[in-house]
């Protein structure tokens, strides 16, 4: 019964996102205020529907309502209560609830805190926003309708894939669909923008915060992601290059570049069409990512939902609404003309290579992603693109990002001096050629990774602290670090941020490099050596877990002759579905992982067993949350408290119970 | 839902991918090896080397890529071997051939045009003045602004 409810509500919403697409549109072309004030009352109740059917949808599957074919099929009564929560958006229709949920939150947001928007304009971004939503709500009543019955219910249900059964992924979507569908605000602003054809400061002071806010939970998302990946997949990887993390990475890097040309927008009213397309190519991207998940075109590991004709409804969506917003920018884009004029060399020149490197290594993994399928569809050749190939066509683009970015950041906006900036950089470039040759001289293999990656993380990591500190003006140093704290917070989100990437491709290059590896056959009380350290294998122990199997291994790690950690890899087996996991028990350090995985029993007795260690494994994420949390600094300047209810977003997602 | 069980165990499962009875003793012919299969797509997989993968087929394969490289083929012979039996689709970096060099060249094309044109598009649009620091008169009022 309570279920129905919710199902009403989303066909209600769906009929008020009807009318917001349309009468705010109207109002605005006509000037008529009562229809443009339309919009508001119409976003806020749209979420509070669309919040009721959530929070129906979820209370089925906390109670194990058997009878919602979808509960049926994606959980378990036996099932810890965490995952039965989880499990709401982990399958198709429940994550395209998720997906409409938050893009109804965004929408609401633009309503609740747009109050100093010119009326035209917010009533446009408003009715953008729902035309969104209203081509989400089709696609979810018409083609994956959560709230559909089973006439006979089952007496228990089929349990959710045991790989998703775990707390990275738990959280992930929900991160990466704020993400994904926070950049929904700036393509809507962009329309609208379009539509009115006016961008001007107040504009790139709006759709800033949105982008910056969006950015962050879509760089959360992507880290837990690959935490998960590397966990859980039992092989230490962090980033496979698969299709679907290629999905999620590029609007990453188109928004990375919006959020650079937006400032640009804001403090010196230039580069104002090239910002228009960003927006609009990053939710364009947003929806190609949505795209080769639903449809399964292309060969992933992450294929949990598809369908083909899933797919073609999003593919009319990203159709319709990239062409049109590109069709309307065509049309519209001449007539946005810049204000603030700039030299050659100067911040806004630095933030145009950034935006230029960053749009052509999203290019990069767009190509690789759709290459299989438009060289069979074109050519008839039947051919796959994989890590090698990424590794060697992108890594060079984010070298080149690493190298400019400590420059670029300290020229001055309008005319800048590169002189100027190389002479504060010169002792940074020295500390990290220096320390670049260091790490080359102590590896053994000699690869020029390591050595590199640390070169450039020390560069950049140096080059952010160097550009804070060039802030504080000039003085004694006591006068210069009391005028560090008192620093504009965008200022110090930036050099976070900025040194969070470092930190990222330090812990990538080291651990790609460095790292170390053992694969043998062990019997209980074997001790072997791997690196500097011994490992000692106790024994195995069957066990039972609230709704799996589990055989675990007991292991010491030594070094030196001293126990460093005891760990505990598993081997489970859910019987539900059917399916065996493998937990790798991981030692986690900030110099190194001790990652250890057991494997089969082997006929001639023992078990397979791997043992890794990963140097500054931890890096790669510490690096991702230092961005977020610069991103999330930044959103906390005073000068941007438009920003705060986006940053409210993540307590509001979350349903009641 | 069964094919998309089957997909999930191929994929899933458990993997643990080189088998410690498959590695060869010799470290220098194993790490060609595992460099070898690294580049191999699995053929019966979603988008797995032969390395990570546990399928039945990839453990044959990274056997075959051992007993190749033991008989004293060279590494790109090995990869031709494969090749001829399953077509390119098992290479997961593709040659830089006929249609492909588009895969390949699209990138570092996009980027010499994109300079170009923001190159252009900055010369053309109206330029703040270079920068040439401070005349003499400005110099001496900044100092005396900072001695106050």
């Amino acid at each position: 019964m309570i279920t129905e409810l919710g199902h009403f509500a989303l066909i209600l919403a769906f009929g008020i996102a009807l009318m917001q697409m349309v009468v705010p549109m109207v109002g605005a072309h006509k000037g008529w205020r009562g229809w443009m004030a339309f919009a508001e009352p119409a976003a806020t109740s749209q979420f509070i529907l669309v919040g009721f059917a959530f929070a129906t949808l979820t209370w089925a599957f906390v109670t194990s309502d058997f009878s919602l074919k979808l509960v049926y099929e994606n959980s378990h009564s036996a099932k810890p209560m965490i995952y039965k929560i989880s499990g709401v958006w982990g399958n198709h229709e429940g994550s395209m609830l998720l997906w409409l949920l938050i893009l109804t939150l965004f929408g609401a947001c633009a309503a609740w805190f747009g109050g100093n928007l010119p009326a035209a304009l917010r009533a446009r971004v408003l009715g953008v926003q729902a035309s969104i939503a209203v081509a989400f709500f089709a696609f979810i009543l018409f083609t994956s309708n959560p709230f559909l019955r089973l006439a006979v219910p089952p007496f228990d249900g089929r349990d959710l894939n045991p790989l998703l059964q775990d707390p990275g992924l738990a959280f992930h979507p929900p991160f990466l669909y704020l993400g994904y569908v926070g950049l929904s605000m700036a393509f809507s602003f962009a329309v609208a923008a379009l539509i009115e054809g006016r961008v001007d400061a107040a504009w790139g002071r709006w759709v800033r915060p949105w982008t910056l806010a969006a950015w962050v939970f879509l760089t959360i998302g992507i880290a837990l992601g690959s935490w998960w990946a590397y966990y859980e997949l039992g092989w230490g990887g962090f980033w496979f290059w698969d299709p679907v993390e290629n999905a999620s990475f590029m609007p990453w890097l188109i928004a990375t570049a919006l959020l650079h040309s937006a400032i640009v927008v804001e403090k010196r009213e230039s580069l104002k069409s090239w910002t228009v397309l960003l927006a609009i190519l990053a939710f364009g991207f947003s929806l190609l990512g949505a795209f080769i998940v639903r449809s399964g075109v292309l060969t992933s590991v992450h294929a949990f939902a598809n369908d083909p004709e899933r797919g073609l409804y999003i593919l009319i969506i990203l159709a319709v609404f990239v062409g049109g917003a590109l069709t309307l920018y065509a049309l519209r884009a001449g007539a946005m003309e810049a204000k603030g004029a700039f030299g050659m060399v100067s911040r806004e020149s630095g933030i145009v290579l950034n935006n230029i490197l960053l749009a052509v290594s999203a290019l990069v993994v767009f190509v690789g992603t759709i290459w299989p399928l438009a060289a069979e569809m074109l050519f008839e050749r039947t051919l796959s693109v994989g890590p090698p190939f990424f590794d060697s066509a992108f890594t060079p683009f984010m070298v080149a990002i690493a190298v400019v970015m400590p420059f670029g950041a300290l020229l001055a906006w309008k005319r800048g001096s590169i002189g100027r900036a190389g002479r504060q950089m010169v002792l940074v470039g020295v500390l990290a050629v220096a320390l670049g040759g260091l790490a080359f001289a102590v590896q053994t293999g000699r690869s020029a990774l390591g050595p590199v990656g640390v070169a450039l993380a020390v560069w950049v990591i140096l080059g952010a602290a160097v550009d804070l500190w060039s802030r504080t003006g000039r003085g004694g140093l006591a006068g210069r670090v009391g005028r560090l704290a008192r620093l504009p917070r965008a200022d110090w989100g930036k050099s976070v941020a900025h040194a969070g990437m470092g930190v990222t491709i330090f812990g990538v290059a080291a651990m790609t490099a460095w790292q170390q590896e053992d694969i043998r056959v062990a019997q209980v009380g074997d001790r072997f050596a791997v690196g500097a350290y011994e490992v000692e294998f106790r024994g195995v122990e069957n066990g039972q877990g609230p709704n799996y199997t589990t055989l675990m291994a007991e292991m010491a790690v030594y070094r030196d002759g001293a126990v460093e950690a005891v760990l505990f890899p598993e081997k489970r087996n859910y019987p539900v579905a059917q399916m065996p996991t493998t937990e790798a028990a991981i030692d986690n350090g900030f110099t190194r992982d001790l990652y250890l995985v057991i494997g089969d029993p082997q006929t001639g007795g023992g078990y397979a067993v791997r043992t890794y260690i990963k140097p500054f494994a931890n890096w790669i994420w510490g690096g991702a949350i230092l961005m977020a949390l610069g991103g999330f600094i930044s959103l906390s300047d005073r000068r941007l408290r438009v920003a705060a209810g986006a940053a409210r977003v993540p307590a509001a997602q979350v349903p009641a119970e | 839902m069964r094919w998309l069980a089957l997909a999930l165990t191929l994929w899933a499962a458990p993997l643990l991918a080189v088998q410690p009875g498959e590695m060869l003793d010799d470290p220098v012919l194993e790490a060609r090896a595992r460099e070898i299969s690294t580049g191999l797509r699995c053929p019966v997989c979603r988008n797995e080397s032969i390395d990570e993968s546990n399928a039945t087929l990839s453990a044959d394969l990274r056997v075959m890529v051992r007993e190749r490289l033991v008989a004293g083929d060279t590494d790109a012979e090995v990869v031709a071997a494969i090749v001829d039996r399953y077509g390119e689709f098992v290479l997961l970096r593709p040659d830089a051939t006929g249609a492909n060099l588009i895969l390949w060249l699209a990138a570092p094309a996009m980027l010499i045009a994109a300079l170009g044109i923001g190159l252009v598009t900055l010369r053309r649009r109206p330029t703040a003045a270079s920068d040439t620091g401070l005349s003499e008169d400005e110099a001496k009022r900044v100092a005396e602004i900072l001695r106050s």
